[in-house]
């Protein structure tokens, strides 16, 4: 199953026609600076809108005087929660089924919340006017700290709904825990470890906004947003607005990165609406950096104790997990209906073990809601993190090699399709080529050699592996759904006369290149030119149904229905050839681009000129109508399940603390490669995230609830200076259930790597005894832990 | 006030409010959008353009400090319809992905050359340190300057 070999292409400089290395087709604009962002939308007599803030965590909303405001010539709007409850749009349901104010009515509950908001000629005067509304607030003690959610006599954050008396948000369990007991029980080792993966943020370099232009004459919406999931956001729209779906356009322009951040509905777009219908003008509304590292959906929050069992020998057994999940104060996480815990069920990893169990709850705190972003393929990044860390700890417990642990124990390729403990089919998986390659190119052996020369000399080198399992292209519709939308995708392919082709996406790129891969796989499988093929995307007018990018899911669901599209076109193009060469389909031989007549290579029409006769004059076989075009909608039969190998080097300086990312390799499998290039560049950035987070990037809070992140002068994100020139890898192992046997890659690298950077820290830290330090390893976190006084973050 | 400046080889002038940033002159009142906006305390640097030459943050520069001075954006990089090395570098060795933070990166990769026509990779990723990039690792950036060096079209280099 595994083709470790490097094909051809891979070496091919644009190459023509198909997969392989091919430079980007968005490229030529956004060098010239021509992009088209939201915040580039201008329209006439368009309106600028701000936001006012809550300045407190938890507190009730005495009264709101707006009267100041209202009477600036140059504000023609001003909105307060009392306003939005009389048109009922006061609050509005979350992707996770519970609801979230849009403006605050009764109180607030998160610093940065939303309370009102002005509409006024430009941005300048609408922030202005914030300065001007009056809010008189009750404040109320907030619950900051997760751990003291649930003590008796916390304050109540969600009186808003019908008989709730705690801050319990939801319960969830996978996995047998009778079963897990009994082989704990017998295990020879047990290791448990405390783990805290921080409240960290997507931080887009675009901020979330939108240009809502509603039209009273003929009822329609338009709306630009900054928006990964521009059709479920038009229902969404038609549901809570109650403007009917077919009067919405939503258009998601060129976006400045999403990495999830742009998944959910925030209130600002909302207000935008709002603000367009109450004054009869384009509204625009642009959060500034702040307010989106304030506001929007953050990423992580999980508290998790991991226990593993093994034999002395080190065959791991089983793993058990506890969590205590910080949802904020609405839950506002963005993942499938029966899945309130993402797919955090993968926490088995890439080992064949004999049971699992995992129990978790969820709790509201006075925090922004989210948790569900980043790149965390729905809760895989703390899946990841928790196994990879918790078999270190074994590693270490053992006194055994981390890499030898793990090959040990890897789930072996004659086991796939590999059914987990906690129920997740892994398609197709070939671990040990992957992880020998990945420790081939680190010079493995050598890097211990020179750390154990170095160690005798005092210094502080480590190596961090983590070899990690992704499941990503949700998904099989039967199982997954958001707001009862099935997580299929549509595809639809249109072949013009002169042989020239558009087609038409449901999901929408933030940067990762489909208007160059989806011509790819077009290409590939019907044989016109990428630069012959437009991709449309992102306008819920002129494309098909579907879910939107996020979840590493385009490639594996939209990039399936790409490819049946195409085959679906050249099935009909099959038959009008037919009646082209006067032979039966069955004389017929495809060779990229063109139909020949078996054993006879001279005699063959293009598919452009099929599609000439398609639309032209001619006969065409009987039954079959003009045109050469074909939709699709693609319901996956199952995730993909991509993995990787990566090792991290870092040296630690002794006299401050400071960790420096020396190496970091990384090895990716991801079945069939579209465009090396793009996956090259996909995973280069989400090693970067990975840094981020396991060094620099944390969203706390001081204990009045004050948001300490909400800026990038202390929410720190890596430049050039903090990371190394990446070197990368990869092996070939396709999904058997894909069109093309491709698997989503995107967000593989920022599940993957921080695990490998605490590894190699913690390993570092060896000679101090240090067996465990949280994330974000910091000079100050990791000078406590050498010294044995490091804390939890909070 | 009033408020004269060249931005890209031609003179404007324009009635403005003294409070106005540079970087939402260029975007709101010159249609210039190809300059972005993406923190609000100096940090990320996706407003970088030139003034007199020098690259700077716009969005820490009054409209009205411009005034009388030369002003450069992305959209005054290619020259007669042909793109800077800078910019064919950027293609070639996939140095952006979403796009946002391209603009200033260009401008300053730009900069770097003209003072430095063969820089080294630690002098590029220095000189690039003030941006922050969320999508591409830095890698290609650091590659596709190299490659603007290594391909500089003659008038650069002379």
């Amino acid at each position: 199953m595994t083709d470790t070999r490097q094909r051809s292409f891979e070496d091919n400089d644009q190459k023509p026609m198909g997969f392989g290395r091919m430079l980007r087709k968005e490229d030529p604009r956004f060098v010239r600076g021509r992009g088209r962002y939201t915040d580039d939308v201008q329209l006439p007599g368009m309106l600028h809108l701000a936001i006012l803030r809550s300045p407190f965590a938890h507190a009730r909303i005495v009264s709101v005087d707006t009267s100041a405001a209202a009477a600036l010539p140059e504000v023609k709007a001003v909105i307060t929660g009392a306003d939005l409850a009389g048109l009922g749009l006061a609050w509005m349901p979350t992707l996770s089924g519970d609801v979230q104010a849009v403006l605050a009515t009764d109180k607030v509950r998160f610093q940065g919340q939303e309370v009102a908001f002005v509409v006024a000629t430009d941005r300048y005067v609408a922030r202005d006017a914030l300065e001007l509304i009056d809010v008189e607030y009750d404040v109320l003690d907030p619950v900051i700290d997760v751990r003291q959610a649930l003590a008796e006599g916390a304050p109540l954050i969600r009186d808003d709904l019908d008989g709730k008396t705690d801050n319990h948000c939801f319960d969830w369990e996978t996995g047998d825990a009778g079963a897990t007991a009994a082989v704990f029980a017998k295990a020879d080792v047990v290791v448990s470890q405390d783990l805290v993966y921080p409240r960290v943020h997507p931080a887009p370099m675009e901020t979330c906004g939108s240009v809502a232009d509603f039209d009273p004459v003929e009822g329609r919406l338009k709306l630009w947003s900054t928006t990964q999931a521009p059709h479920a956001h038009r229902t969404l729209y038609a549901m809570v607005a109650g403007i009917p779906e077919h009067k919405i356009q939503v258009i998601s322009p060129d976006l400045g990165g999403g990495f999830g951040n742009k998944v959910p509905i925030y209130p600002g777009y909302v207000c935008s609406i709002v603000g367009s219908i109450v004054t009869g003008k384009p509204v625009k509304w642009m959060e500034d950096r702040s307010e989106n590292l304030i506001s929007t959906g953050f990423a992580r929050d999980y508290i998790m104790r991991g226990e593993i069992a093994a034999t002395r020998d080190g065959k791991i057994l089983a793993i058990r997990t506890n969590v205590l999940a910080d949802h904020g104060a609405f839950n506002g996480t963005a993942a499938p209906v029966k899945y309130p815990a993402g797919f955090f069920g993968v926490f088995t990893g890439s080992y064949d073990i004999e049971a699992a169990y995992c129990s978790m709850t969820a709790v509201y705190t006075n925090k922004a809601p989210g948790g569900v972003a980043y790149a965390c393929s729905f809760r895989i990044t703390e899946a990841v993190y928790l196994v990879e860390r918790i078999v270190d700890c074994l590693a270490y417990e053992l006194d055994m090699d981390p890499a030898a642990l793990r090959l040990k124990n890897f789930i072996q390729p004659d086991q796939f399709p590999y059914m987990s403990k906690t129920g997740w089919e892994y398609d197709s998986g070939d671990y040990e080529p992957t992880m020998r390659l990945a420790m081939e190119l680190a010079g493995y052996d050598e890097l211990r050699k020179e750390q154990a020369e170095k160690r005798t000399r005092g210094e502080l080198m480590g190596i961090g592996i983590s070899f990690f399992t992704e499941a990503v292209g949700a998904g099989p519709r039967k199982h997954m759904d958001i707001l009862g939308l099935g997580m299929a995708d549509g595809c639809e392919l249109r072949v013009h006369p002169t042989g020239k082709a558009v087609v038409r996406l449901s999901v929408q790129t933030q940067g990762q290149g489909h208007e160059t891969t989806f011509a790819q796989i077009i290409a590939e499988e019907i044989g016109i030119a990428p630069a012959d093929i437009d991709v449309v995307h992102g306008d819920t007018d002129n494309t098909p149904f579907g879910l939107g990018t996020y979840g590493s899911r385009s490639t594996p669901v939209s990039g399936a229905a790409a490819a049946l599209v195409a085959r679906k076109v050249r099935d009909k193009a099959r038959l009008i050839a037919s009646s082209m060469l006067e032979v039966s389909v069955a004389d017929l031989e495809w060779e990229k681009g063109s139909f020949h007549v078996k054993g006879d290579p001279g005699t063959a029409v293009t598919i452009q000129d099929i599609a000439m006769r398609a639309h032209g004059a001619g006969d065409l076989p009987e039954g079959l109508e003009g045109g050469l075009e074909a939709q699709i909608c693609y319901n996956p039969s199952n995730l993909t399940y991509p993995h990787g190998a990566y090792i991290c080097v870092v040296d630690v300086d002794p006299g401050t603390a400071v960790v420096k990312v020396r190496r970091f390799i990384a090895v990716d499998d991801c079945g069939t490669r579209i465009n090396p290039m793009i996956i090259e560049g996909q995973v280069h950035g989400g090693l970067t995230d990975g840094v981020g987070m396991a060094l620099m990037e944390m969203i706390s809070f001081d204990e009045d609830g004050n948001c300490l992140g909400a800026s990038l002068m202390d929410y720190l994100i890596p430049t050039a200076l903090e990371v190394p020139d990446w070197e990368t890898g990869f092996t070939v192992t396709p999904s058997p259930h894909h069109p093309i046997g491709a698997k989503g890659v995107g967000e593989s690298a920022t599940v993957g790597s921080p695990p490998a950077i605490v590894n190699a820290v913690v390993d570092a830290l060896k000679p101090y005894g240090v067996r465990h330090a949280d994330m974000p390893l910091t000079p100050s976190r990791v000078w406590d832990a050498m010294r044995g006084t490091a804390q939890p973050p909070i | 006030m009033q408020v004269t400046m060249i931005v890209n080889g031609d003179e404007v002038t324009r009635e403005i409010e003294g409070r106005l940033l540079l970087v939402h002159f260029l975007r709101d009142v010159l249609s210039l959008t190809g300059t972005h906006w993406g923190c609000d305390t100096s940090n990320c640097g996706t407003c970088v353009v030139w003034l007199d030459g020098e690259p700077v943050k716009s969005c820490t520069v009054l409209a009205a400090m411009a005034g009388g001075h030369e002003v450069r954006t992305v959209e005054g990089l290619a020259v007669d319809g042909k793109l800077d090395p800078v910019q064919e570098g950027f293609i070639q060795c996939h140095g952006l992905q979403c796009g946002f933070c391209t603009p200033g990166m260009l401008m300053t990769a730009r900069a770097l050359l003209d003072r430095n026509p063969d820089p080294s990779e630690g002098e590029i990723r220095e000189a690039i340190s003030g941006q922050i990039c969320r999508c591409t690792g830095y890698a290609t950036i650091v590659r596709s300057v190299r490659w603007a060096a290594v391909n500089a079209a003659p008038e650069v280099t002379s």
